[in-house]
């Protein structure tokens, strides 16, 4: 069967974790329902959380084959706890684990041993990148992963579609019953949004740390009632592939053309008044638009409300100048964003069910202005790809590209029409990670196209005199100077199901062709 | 024109294309190619290549490429330049 | 005045990258640079590059220029004759003299024959560098009739001189002012110095006033974020633009009334001033602002 965007989808999936629900719409599905249960068992007074090591916790947590375990990716390619409770599952012989990831990076290459000998067998995941993300590309998973966003990833747990047996939450800091904060200790990173609905939602829980701190620590970001058993360990992260030293604006001419002429759309569009609120990501032209918004705010002395998602120095530079009155932050990117979510009050964590979760009574995307998105490409109509690469292998995913996009008045995607001759807007995306119903427009360097359901926008755009295009036009100027690309050839065989936010499914991603 | 010496041109650089060019005497035109859009313009990028020496009326030429993405007149003018190299 | 030269931006032309996406960065004019920027192994790759980007490559209506190689190194012929066939804007010529400017001209006018192109498409600008060009400029323009701007060189002048080069530009003050009069004189543009620190935006700005104050009337830039703030100084302000639009309302209403002398805002309103009003309003009008 077809889904309402056209994406062949099958009627089943082998090995699909429910039933198939083809994708009918970004706002079909709002539905009312009940959170699923979990089982809680009491810890007594006199029993002592800490344990002597991972195999202990990993034995009194009843693992067992054919269970799911989650982790949170706040430690990102710094991350080692994910490698070191694999390796010591697979040395206790236990088989079959679904994996609930929020994401997936290189660091975690080791994963793929895991898949080939049985101890994995199954991924859900919001973003994966690297060798794990290529193997997964080729086919090396019998069933096909799960790729959610991660508003939708907060969904599925809350749904009890991905029922968690025990959760593995990486603790930056931890204290002797199981209290966690991620902005103290040699792996900080800040803010542990991803982790929470774990937390909640996980039969079992277990704190990882290489800071156990005397009780209670402060600040709680996760409280000890939710939390099993707590491991000392030598480290949890690499610092350096925690956080990046600094986020740059991008210097390319090409980048700062195209963050200009979407500064231009913003003003154009009414939105950058007082009460103004964006998110954008930490690439170097979303960082670029981020500091054409700086000056317009400064220069018309406009004071927005807040700032949200993924957090940088940046955001934070403009908190500081005053520009906006708070940050709402589901993961600090930089040392910077790390400082100020613990110094500042303004600064304040958020958990990814707050950010992004269509299914609660209100995420924080349904409050912003504007959203800065990035695309791999981008068809006519409007529909996104970040999930594979125009080669068809896996190299991101949606994150909360769909959640933003779907909650956020304006917005906008932001790109080089064409990179390393791969013109950006083609017929069809290989493959659809947000509907293009939620996305307005595009910006490239030679041009800007509006999607024609905004009309109203495309009136303000033209009244600025700033020249729209239609994106079949923009599509023939990028062919123009790149040539048509051809199409790739893939396998039947289903390696990823793309579920949108509310757990339909838009599209699915086939294994390459060697 | 007629291929003497090996010779190179071009980059490893994003929209550059390294080429070398090698004589084949007598054993007509071979190309092998490697480039970051083989799936999608590994025929439009041997076709341009081929373009080249059919209107520098070369018969006998061996190229090895790395493409980074260039588009078609910097394939053009690196084969040029490499074959002028090697004359 | 039917083609403005606030900014002409360098690009490296052995880079094709930077060559592929010169035409959207803002610049009125980009030169496709053959000279400096080119290693000596690499002078021939970038000329093939040029050459093949001037065939195939959309510049959206930039006026190209392309810098060659001085005429007197091994170059420099070579490039002219490669280069020509493709239909350039116009050529540069680093270092120049009256006897290159006619070589060049009449070299370039035998391939346009030859190659079927209308005689005289292709224009020269010569680069004034050296304390004899600086002196004998008007000699150098009038060399050839393809002449249609000169860009001054600061750099290379002031090492002539043993001059040292400053942010503030004291020592080019009499090259600037007497490229600025010459130009005037053949109705040709003076291309003012690029502005060497490309991350001072404030200096450049500075800089480029300066220059137009003397009466340059446009500015190298040798980093495509120097554009915008180049394009801002040589474009009419809004004031500007309002001011020139009153007073020609003012001298159509006294026409109206048989007056020949009017005023405008108290004073004494004659031909220069409208004269400047109209100029301002010509480029304004090709800036795209009104």
């Amino acid at each position: 069967m077809k889904n309402s965007l056209g994406r062949e989808i099958p009627e089943t999936i082998k090995g699909y974790y429910k039933e198939v629900k083809p994708f009918t719409g970004a706002y079909d599905n709002m539905a009312d329902i009940i959170k699923t249960q979990v089982r809680a068992k009491s810890i007594m007074p006199d029993e002592k959380k800490v344990l002597d090591n991972l195999e202990e916790v990993i034995k009194k947590s009843g693992l067992k084959d054919g269970m799911t375990i989650s982790f949170h990716h706040h430690l990102r390619n710094g991350d080692y706890v994910v490698n070191m409770v694999m390796n010591q599952i697979a040395s206790m012989g236990i088989k079959d684990i679904k994996i609930a990831a929020s994401s997936i990076f290189p660091i975690h290459s080791p994963l793929i041993d895991h898949m080939k000998s049985g101890v994995v067998t199954g991924l859900y995941t919001s973003y994966m990148s690297g060798p794990v993300a290529d193997a997964i590309s080729e086919g090396i998973l019998e069933n096909p992963i799960i790729m959610h966003t991660h508003g939708g990833r907060s969904r599925a747990i809350e749904s009890g579609d991905i029922k968690i047996d025990v959760a593995f939450i990486a603790s930056s800091t931890c204290d002797s019953y199981g209290n966690i904060n991620g902005v103290y200790g040699k792996s900080a990173c800040g803010v542990l949004g991803y982790a929470i609905s774990d937390a909640y939602y996980a039969e079992k829980v277990v704190a990882i740390t290489d800071n156990l701190v005397s009780y209670p620590v402060c600040p709680i970001e996760i409280s000890q009632d939710y939390v099993d058993y707590i491991v000392v360990v030598d480290k949890i992260g690499d610092p350096e592939g925690i956080v990046s030293g600094t986020t740059r604006i991008t210097k390319d001419p090409i980048g700062l053309k195209i963050a200009t002429l979407a500064a231009k759309v913003i003003e154009a569009s009414g939105l950058l008044k007082d009460g103004f609120s964006f998110q954008t990501g930490a690439g170097g032209i979303s960082l670029a638009v981020a500091a054409s918004i700086r000056e317009i705010m400064k220069d018309k002395n406009i004071k927005g409300s807040f700032m949200s998602g993924g957090i940088t120095g940046y955001m934070v530079d403009m908190l500081e100048e005053g520009l906006f009155d708070s940050i709402l932050d589901v993961q600090c990117f930089d040392l910077r964003a790390i400082e100020s979510l613990k110094n500042n009050k303004s600064h304040q964590p958020m958990t990814a069910t707050m950010y992004g979760n269509p299914h609660n009574k209100g995420a924080v995307v349904n409050n912003l202005d504007l959203m800065i998105l990035g695309a791999t490409e981008i068809d006519t109509d409007f529909n996104v790809n970040v999930t594979t690469g125009s080669n068809g292998i896996i190299m991101g995913g949606s994150g909360g590209h769909s959640d933003t996009a779907a909650g956020s008045k304006l917005a906008i995607v932001v790109s080089q029409l064409f990179k390393g001759r791969l013109p950006v807007i083609v017929d069809k995306v290989t493959t659809v990670s947000t509907p293009g119903e939620t996305v307005d427009v595009l910006v490239t360097e030679r041009g800007i196209a509006v999607n024609p359901k905004r009309q109203d926008l495309i009136a303000k755009l033209e009244k600025s005199k700033i020249k729209v295009m239609s994106i079949e036009k923009l599509k023939k100027i990028a062919e123009g100077i790149t040539g048509k690309p051809m199409e790739i050839e893939t396998d039947e065989r289903i390696v990823a199901a793309v579920e949108y936010r509310d757990g339909t499914i838009i599209d699915i991603v086939k294994k390459i062709k060697r | 024109m007629v291929i003497n010496k090996p010779a190179r041109a071009g980059t490893l650089e994003s929209s550059d294309i390294y080429i070398m060019v090698q004589p084949n005497q007598g054993q007509g035109i071979e190309i092998q190619l490697d480039s970051i859009v083989l799936k999608q313009f590994g025929k439009q990028i041997q076709n341009v290549m081929r373009q080249t020496l059919k209107d520098l009326e070369i018969e006998d030429i061996k190229i090895i490429a790395n493409d980074r993405g260039a588009l078609d007149y910097t394939i053009r003018a690196r084969l040029e330049t490499a074959i002028n190299r090697a004359n | 005045m039917n083609r403005l030269r606030r900014t002409i931006l360098f690009m490296p032309g052995n880079n094709p990258n930077m060559i592929q996406n010169a035409g959207v960065l803002g610049a009125d004019s980009i030169i496709l640079d053959l000279e400096d920027s080119v290693s000596i192994e690499e002078k021939d790759a970038a000329r093939d590059l040029v050459h093949n980007a001037l065939k195939h490559v959309d510049f959206y209506g930039c006026e190209i220029v392309v810098r060659i190689n001085s005429p007197s190194s091994p170059f420099g012929i070579k490039d002219i004759q490669v280069i020509t066939k493709a239909k350039p804007d116009a050529f540069m010529i680093p270092m120049a003299t009256e006897e290159d400017m006619e070589e060049i001209c009449k070299l370039v006018g035998k391939i346009e024959r030859k190659e079927g192109i209308l005689e005289n498409t292709i224009k020269l600008i010569p680069i004034a560098e050296t304390a004899y060009s600086i002196e004998n400029i008007a000699d150098i323009i009038s060399a050839s009739n393809r002449t249609i701007a000169v860009l001054l060189g600061a750099e290379d002048l002031t090492a002539d001189l043993e001059v040292t080069r400053t942010k503030e530009g004291q020592e080019i003050l009499y090259a600037r002012s007497r490229i600025a009069h010459i130009c005037k004189t053949y109705k040709i543009d003076a291309i003012d110095t690029p502005f060497a620190d490309v991350d001072d935006f404030e200096g450049l700005r500075k800089d480029t006033i300066r220059g137009k104050g003397l009466g340059m009337t446009g500015k190298a830039a040798i980093n495509p974020r120097q554009i915008e703030i180049i394009n801002q100084v040589f474009t009419p302000t809004i004031d500007e633009i309002e001011y020139a639009q009153n007073v020609i309302k003012a001298m159509e209403e006294a026409k109206g009334k048989g007056k020949g002398v009017f005023s405008y805002q108290g004073k004494m309103v004659d031909a220069p001033i409208i004269d400047r009003a109209e100029t301002i309003l010509e480029k304004a009008k090709t800036a795209g602002v009104i």
